[in-house]
């Protein structure tokens, strides 16, 4: 089947079987393999994407209902403003360790500071909870969300 | 203090080889491409090119530890350049070249402290001894600073680029000889340095195992035996291979890793969706007579049962335990438990592979890949020219990567396919239940006090599991835990269960489970003599010394042991374990592991009678007189202080039923969520003046009693077995 979607503001038609998930679509088909695969069942939240604007799984959502819909992946979050400063954060308090999670981790972060600009400790910790960290880099996680957010505030006061 | 260097000049070698030409550190020089000249190798780490660029070679694993990034750092502050000159590649597996490769054991630091800070000082040699012969001077006229030489009396300054051809025709000093810098003149070294893969990762650009994509690529999902040791009896494959996109139906056995047979049929597609998909379609049976009464119930049973009895056999005796029992002011008693873990890395195992003309290419997210490349050889009778092995970045490691039981799969594959890439990904069920497990154990402790509550005798029978006789991998216990050498009466005996499992090193194997057991256990012993832990661990050591043939460290010394307990109560403000206020606890744990000395204060809050919340942890560390990277240092710490809560919080348990692990994904073995993360680690470090030593364990395994010491502060509960869990 083919299915035609924009991913990353590319227009995209994917032959796959209608029930692939995103996940693999992404990773084989587009050569987009910054998407990650953890745990197949939407527990871990390595694979988490954007599909029109909203974050979903991609290891759990099958291909056919992301057509004629808009994906971002972390490949492309950065060319939003919200994005850009959640990236910058995270470099500059280098949140990473291993790195293998932290696809996921951006593009929830960045949903969460593009639906609530100001979080506090309590938003953050329930918008980042479906996104396991094995290094348990959490409290540069939250500290770089916070940074995100003041240089959002900063932005718009300027 | 150090080890010796494994690393010679043979490393040097390929300087007489390269001279004047471009040679790489992998086989594709992504570096090169792109400038103007080509780029001159000057030892087997460094390269150096027209625009005086400075290309350093990391060779160890990256998992997570920072290692990619901190060997370079080692190398460049002796070559004297600034790390913003510096882009780092990894090297291919090669430990003769390259030294030991491997990522384990808190090991990289200690091992590569010297040897890699010389490495840069010989090339910085060689560049001055080929600048004085330009300019016709003596070389120790000569200064560097930010890879450019310098000539004061002639006000002569040129930047390394320009001496790199003459350079790499200078005969290579001795590494043992060459001179390096005091540590007040570091540059680089003691700086927080960002992750050199970081700018990558948060760009999704960063190439992980499961990430390498080759031309034609196939991709293959596995069905192993559920049974650990079960062989294939039977198998219909038509029904499977008559699949769309199914190309090959692979019969597997590994037999290397675990020894023995561990037996699995690969299903290879053009998809690895496709091929995973496709296993439910496969019929087979699996032999596993004998092997499935294996169970977690029974080895609970067999161990309560082996502790109504005298142990097996006597690990550690010393005076008369018995004796000095009985004759006892006080005696306590209490028996603690753990259960099997799993690795759990976020990224599922995974290697590909690509066979052909009898040569095979692996790469692997391995933390021992010249080990794999090996067992590749053995399996597929490759000599060692015949394999290549890539080392790629792993989503996390913490032991899991140091077997390469996929690998030597992905290899037999490949052998099947030949002239295809293969790449193999465990799904996350497979990853849960083939693992090499953190071995689960049983100890019946016995302390007696003298009058001022000073530990007189000591016991333990401690019953591990075991297989062919032995106790399994990382199912010893050390005749040094603590407060072994420092009781005059001693017994610990040892029994054993039998079991299929599987098991292996879990970061800080064997400590993050001794660690619980035995502080856990000392601070009833403190409570019973009527003082806290720390206080009983001051008195215990007694006086500064070095203590011999402790744990993996050359010597336990109490000094640097009292320096990090004294460090870490003025931190928290320590005043025993008294309740501070309702639902409130505080606890300590010490443990010495992989050289490093670590102290921990958890401070908890308990809420409607169960729910345990960590709110903040307290971390004093002594690893020696120099912090390489103290951003990553922390990270390390913070890391592995959670890591420990969650092997304790989470409800982490592998569990098997009928020979085979039940345990399938992180719904039935968690992790720890941001939620239930501290909202602060505190971290210091204090300073002893002997060469820096590891950090990715020794951090890890007092925080687990630490915190059952401080649950029971809170509620009176003594939680002694893993994982704690509060009113059940």
């Amino acid at each position: 089947m083919a299915v035609q979607l924009s991913v990353n503001d590319a227009k995209r038609t994917v032959s796959a079987e209608p029930e692939k998930p995103l996940l693999w679509v992404l990773r084989e088909d587009l050569g987009l393999p910054g998407t990650k695969f953890g745990c197949g069942t939407g527990l871990c939240g390595a694979c988490t994407v954007m599909i029109d604007g909203k974050t979903v799984r991609a290891c759990m959502t099958p291909i056919s209902a992301a057509a004629g819909k808009h994906v971002t992946t972390i490949e492309h979050v950065a060319t939003t403003a919200v994005g850009k400063r959640v990236t910058e954060a995270w470099v500059e308090l280098d949140v990473p360790q291993c790195g293998y999670c932290q696809a996921g981790q951006i593009m929830s972060a960045t949903a969460l500071l593009t639906a609530q600009p100001n979080p506090d400790a309590a938003a953050i910790d329930a918008a980042m909870r479906g996104n396991l960290c094995r290094c348990a880099t959490y409290l540069r996680i939250r500290k770089a969300i916070q940074s995100a957010a003041d240089a959002g505030s900063e932005g718009a006061k300027a | 203090m150090s080890r010796p260097s494994t690393l010679n000049r043979r490393a040097f070698l390929t300087v007489a080889l390269a001279a004047g030409t471009a040679v790489t550190f992998t086989a594709d020089m992504t570096i090169a491409a792109g400038t103007k000249a080509k780029p001159v190798l000057l030892n087997a780490f460094i390269r150096i090119d027209a625009d005086n660029r400075v290309t350093i070679g990391s060779k160890n694993p990256e998992i997570g530890q920072g290692v990619r990034t901190m060997l370079p750092m080692l190398i460049a502050e002796e070559l004297d350049v600034d790390w913003s000159q510096v882009i780092v590649e990894p090297t291919l597996a090669n430990e003769a070249l390259y030294g030991p490769q491997s990522a384990g054991g808190s090991r990289s630091t200690p091992v590569n402290w010297m040897p890699m800070r010389q490495v840069g000082a010989a090339a910085r040699q060689m560049l001055l001894q080929a600048a004085a012969k330009t300019w016709s001077v003596e070389a120790s006229s000569l200064t560097t600073a930010s890879g450019y030489i310098h000539h004061k009396a002639s006000a002569r300054s040129a930047p390394y680029s320009a001496f790199i051809l003459q350079a790499a025709g200078q005969p290579s000093p001795s590494l043992a000889s060459v001179p390096l810098k005091a540590a007040s003149d570091f540059k680089i070294i003691g700086q927080s340095i960002t992750g050199v893969d970081t700018p990558d990762v948060v760009k999704g650009k960063a190439v992980f195992g499961i990430d390498v994509s080759l031309p034609g690529m196939v991709y293959a999902a596995i069905e192993l035996c559920p049974v650990f040791g079960g062989t294939l009896a039977w198998m219909d494959e038509a029904s499977t291979k008559a699949l769309p996109g199914i190309i090959a139906i692979v019969p597997l056995n590994s037999g290397l890793i675990p020894s023995g047979p561990n037996d699995a049929v690969a299903i290879v597609a053009d998809s690895w969706w496709t091929a995973n998909r496709a296993r439910q379609t496969l019929k087979a049976q699996w032999k596993t007579d004998g092997l499935t009464d294996f169970s977690t119930a029974s080895y609970e049973q067999a161990a309560a049962a082996l502790h109504k009895t005298a142990p097996q056999k006597d690990l550690v005796k010393i005076g008369d335990a018995s004796g000095a029992m009985a004759s006892a002011a006080k005696t306590v008693s209490a028996r603690y438990s753990y259960p099997f873990i799993a690795h759990a890395t976020l990224e599922p195992q995974n290697s590909t592979a690509l066979f052909s003309d009898g040569k095979i290419e692996i790469w692997a997210p391995s933390q021992t890949p010249a080990a794999g490349g090996m067992m590749v050889g053995q399996v597929l009778g490759l000599a060692p020219e015949a394999i290549t092995v890539h080392i790629t970045k792993s989503g996390g490691g913490f032991g899991r990567r140091l077997m390469n039981d996929f690998t030597v799969q992905v290899a037999q594959i490949a052998k099947a396919l030949p002239g295809r890439p293969v790449k193999l990904i465990y799904n996350r069920a497979d990853d849960m239940q083939h693992g090499f497990y953190r071995p689960a154990g049983w100890h019946q402790f016995e302390a007696g006090l003298d009058a001022n509550g000073a530990i007189v005798a000591l016991k333990d029978h401690f019953v591990t599991p075991s297989d062919k006789g032995r106790p399994v991998r990382a199912g010893d216990m050390s005749p040094a835990e603590f407060p072994a050498k420092f009781v005059a009466n001693v017994l610990f005996g040892q029994s054993m269960v039998p079991t299929n499992m599987p098991t292996g090193y879990l970061r800080a194997p064997t400590s993050n489970a001794m660690a619980f057991v035995f502080q856990g256990f000392l601070d009833e012993v403190a409570e019973a003599g009527g003082m806290d832990l720390p206080e009983l661990m001051r008195r215990t050591m007694g006086e500064a010394r070095a203590v011999p043939f402790y744990d993996r460290g050359p010597v336990f010394d109490t000094g640097r042991a009292r320096g990090v307990i004294d460090k870490v109560c003025a931190m928290a403000g320590w005043t025993g374990r008294t309740k501070s206020a309702e639902g409130k606890g505080r606890g300590f744990g010490f443990y010495f592991s992989h050289s490093g000395y670590f102290a921990e204060i958890v401070d908890i809050t308990v809420t409607q009678g169960t729910r345990i919340k960590v709110d903040k942890v307290y971390v004093a560390g002594d690893i020696g007189r120099q912090i390489i990277n103290p951003m990553h240092a922390e990270q390390q710490v913070q890391g592995s202080v959670i890591d420990g809560l969650a092997q304790a919080l989470a409800g982490q348990k592998i569990q098997q039923v009928d020979g085979a692990v039940t345990q399938k994904n992180f719904g039935d073995f968690p992790l720890l969520r941001i939620d239930a993360a501290p909202a602060q680690i505190e971290v210091a470090f204090v300073k002893t003046d002997v060469p820096p030593t590891g950090l990715g364990e020794p951090a890890l395994p007092p925080v687990i009693p630490a915190l059952a010491n401080a649950i029971y502060a809170a509620t009176g509960q003594r939680l002694r077995d893993l994982p704690l869990r509060l009113g059940v």
